[in-house]
């Protein structure tokens, strides 16, 4: 009795082992499929067959990603599957999965890591595409660049993300401010923002910036710079020139501002994640806010480039840029993604309907635009625009602990103005590793 | 014959084990070992060997020593806490009646929560803009996680709150196991409660306070998720722990996956000698 029950457990236990070395065999098979045809061989239009592709986005472009992937889908017979992931969460996710080959067909990059990531080698080349296009010249140049290396381009804008000087123009009004007339230089604006401050509505702040968030500072205080003419950074993305008179004009303006208490509280802790929650909200006089929430917000705004210290006005070309993938094998088809979302249909009827910066500028004063005067000072300041250009940018400068977070709330929270020059010499030993 | 057939037996009964073992244990430690001696940037994969300039790194970093300090701090703080919180607690309701009931399950529900979801309500709870605490702390002008140590003690509330109550149940099951007619000869012998406590019920608890002390620690030692959620390190770099500082270095900038390891390599090799002192702590102490 004892040996036929032994037998037959060990029967048994030898079929487990059998089945368990099959199913990691066979996982360990899949990759093996045949390289599929380049995307340049497969004419202007890529292919439309059928195939489902695969994208990957990262969560604060969930919107626009959502309305181009269904109007694609509606429109065509290849079917996009879109994968949103937590912006924290996106490099790791990414990198793990170019580390293992495993990356989707298309995935959408911040613009700040393209170059980087082009540099790795995780886009396919598709210049040649690109080249093809009628209206190569119009799309925009700073997300083109930044995908360009050694003359290569890898990378088209997915969706542009300017930073804009938004104010509440009910708020102006009760604060006996022009609700018509944007703040023209950076005084006036921390003017303005006093102003509200002054106006000791309960939870109402003059302006908001998020302090401990290093992304959401270069977006918003970068285009300062920039519109009274300084530099960020130079030419080869190697060295930090944040420590320049502008710059501390910048920050001795946001100082005075944290010090008269016309920033919301809040904002010193701000990670990122509800930064711009306040001003959504209606609780916030003025900020420098994400052009892609024109949409989602609900109240009367009026919007306007960033000015500097002397005025002027610029913006961060921010957003995504998108290219199909190293391990994609259906290149072809991935581009006929690409080469309609560059298309009227899908820059006019489905990013401009939707109150978004297009990213040709020969479609900047489309129908919709004109219908709201506030788009047509978005796509006017997006000429104006920067998109800065560096290895080590995401360390440097979007990291929690990067050493630009640390200059600036040195500068603007604590006020020793005395370790500036120590700070941006960190931010320069990071960029030149 | 029979005794071979036991043998291949008993190996067959080991192999789903040992297959575990194997492949969730010892592939995952030696593929970070490899990592740790090689260039291995996040994006582009294996480089090859380059030991020790990993190491190196590692210990240059930045953050390095202020991560070890900090880590340090929080474990000390957190043990303390918890171990004493977790005993008073077990204390409190080792009786059973009605109310202790209650009492113990009401102690016990926070650990049933996932500590990233209990961090995730306490990032609301404690956040200066959505919290229902906001109009105290516009009345105090303080936030809970504006300074340096206020982020590490509400850091370290959220842990106790999470945490106690499994604490307690440890400890009380200890104090089960402690036999009844113990306390009854300290009795007779006219023990006070006090010297009853120090003098029966410590000594006799010793096993679970050495499981609970090797348990908190190494619990603490490798905090992450609540500091991740929580304070992103911040406010100005004071709260990143060793853990934290690993995942930044593989994820968050400088993308190099061969640092990471070394610094794992280095936790790890850390975890398993200071283990080792508390075992013997609390062995020759017995003996």
């Amino acid at each position: 009795m004892r040996g036929i029950l032994g037998r037959r457990t060990l029967m048994r236990s030898l079929a487990g082992v059998l089945v368990a070395t099959l199913t990691f065999g066979v996982a360990a098979c899949g990759d093996d499929d045949p390289k599929g045809s380049d995307a340049a061989e497969a004419g202007p239009n890529g292919v439309d067959d059928g195939s489902e592709l695969t994208l990957w986005t990262r969560a604060p472009l969930e919107k626009q990603a959502k309305l181009l992937v269904d109007a694609y889908n509606a429109s065509h017979k290849n079917q996009v599957k879109l994968t949103v992931v937590p912006n924290d969460d996106y490099v790791a996710k990414v990198g793990a999965a170019a580390g293992s080959s495993g990356l989707p067909d298309l995935f959408a990059a911040d613009i700040v890591y393209v170059p980087n990531w082009v540099n790795q080698g995780l886009f396919q080349d598709i210049s040649k595409n690109i080249d093809g296009l009628s209206f190569k010249d119009s799309i925009n140049k700073g997300h083109l660049s930044a995908g360009t290396v050694d003359g290569k381009a890898h990378v088209l804008p997915f969706v542009l993300d300017l930073s804009m000087l938004f104010w509440n123009k009910q708020l102006f009004k009760e604060a006996g401010l022009d609700p018509e007339k944007a703040p023209a230089t950076l005084d006036e604006y921390a003017a303005a923002a006093k102003k509200v401050q002054a106006l000791k509505k309960d939870g109402v702040y003059g302006t908001a910036a998020g302090l401990n968030c290093g992304g959401c500072l270069v977006f918003t205080w970068f285009p300062s710079i920039w519109a009274s003419g300084g530099e960020v950074l130079s030419a080869d993305g190697k060295s930090s020139e944040l420590a320049s008179d502008t710059a501390q004009k910048v920050y001795g303006t946001w100082n005075d501002l944290w010090k008269s208490g016309a920033v919301l509280p809040s904002s010193s802790g701000e990670t990122g994640p509800t930064w711009t929650a306040a001003f959504t909200e209606g609780k916030v006089g003025l900020m420098f806010y994400p052009a892609t929430l024109l949409s989602s917000t609900p109240f009367d705004a009026g919007v306007a480039g960033i000015p500097g210290p002397s005025g002027g006005a610029s913006t961060f070309v921010g957003g995504d840029g998108i290219g199909v993938s190293k391990d994609s094998k259906k290149a072809a088809q991935a581009w006929n993604f690409l080469s309609w979302m560059m298309s009227e249909d899908a820059q006019v009827e489905v990013l401009a309907k939707n109150k978004d910066v297009v990213s040709r500028s020969d479609l900047a004063g489309n129908k919709y635009a004109a219908t709201d005067p506030r788009l047509v000072t978005i796509n006017e300041v997006a000429g104006k625009g920067d998109t800065p250009v560096a290895m080590n940018f995401q360390q440097a400068f979007n990291a929690p602990n990067s050493p630009w977070l640390t200059l600036v709330r040195n500068q603007v929270l604590e006020g020793k103005s005395g370790e500036l020059q120590k700070d941006n010499q960190e931010i320069t030993a990071v960029l030149g590793q | 014959m029979r005794r071979g057939r036991q043998a291949l037996l008993g190996w067959l009964y080991a192999t789903p084990t040992a297959v575990f073992v194997v492949a969730l244990f010892a592939i995952p430690l030696l593929l970070v070992i490899k990592m740790s001696v090689s260039k291995w940037p996040l994006l582009t994969g294996d480089q090859g060997f380059n030991a020790p300039a990993n190491f190196e790194k590692a210990v240059d970093h930045r953050f390095f020593t202020d991560s070890v300090v900090f880590t340090l701090k929080y474990t000390v703080l957190a043990t303390v806490l918890l171990l004493v919180l977790g005993l008073g607690l077990a204390l409190l309701v080792q009786e059973s009646s009605r109310w202790n009931n209650l009492l113990r399950a009401s102690f016990l529900i926070p650990s049933a929560l996932g500590l990233a979801s209990a961090s995730l309500l306490f990032y609301v709870f404690y956040s200066p803009y959505a919290s229902p605490l906001k109009p105290l702390m516009d009345s105090w002008g303080f936030t809970f996680l504006g300074s340096p140590n206020a982020a590490l003690f509400s850091t370290t509330f959220l842990i106790v709150w999470r945490y106690a109550g499994f604490y307690m149940v440890l400890m009380l099951v200890g104090l089960q196991g402690i036999p009844a007619d113990v306390f009854e000869a300290a009795r007779s012998d006219g023990a006070t409660r006090w010297q009853t406590f120090w003098r029966v019920t410590m000594p006799l608890l010793r096993p679970t306070l050495a499981l609970t002390t090797v348990l908190c620690v190494t619990g603490s030692l490798l905090a992450f998720e609540q500091f991740y959620i929580l304070t992103k390190g911040g406010p100005d770099n004071s709260t990143i722990t060793v853990v934290q500082l690993i995942y930044s270095v593989a994820f968050q900038g400088q993308n190099d996956l061969g640092v990471a390891a070394a610094i794992s390599v280095i936790v790890l090799v850390a975890l398993v000698v200071i283990n080792a002192l508390q075992l013997r702590a609390f062995r020759s102490e017995e003996s």
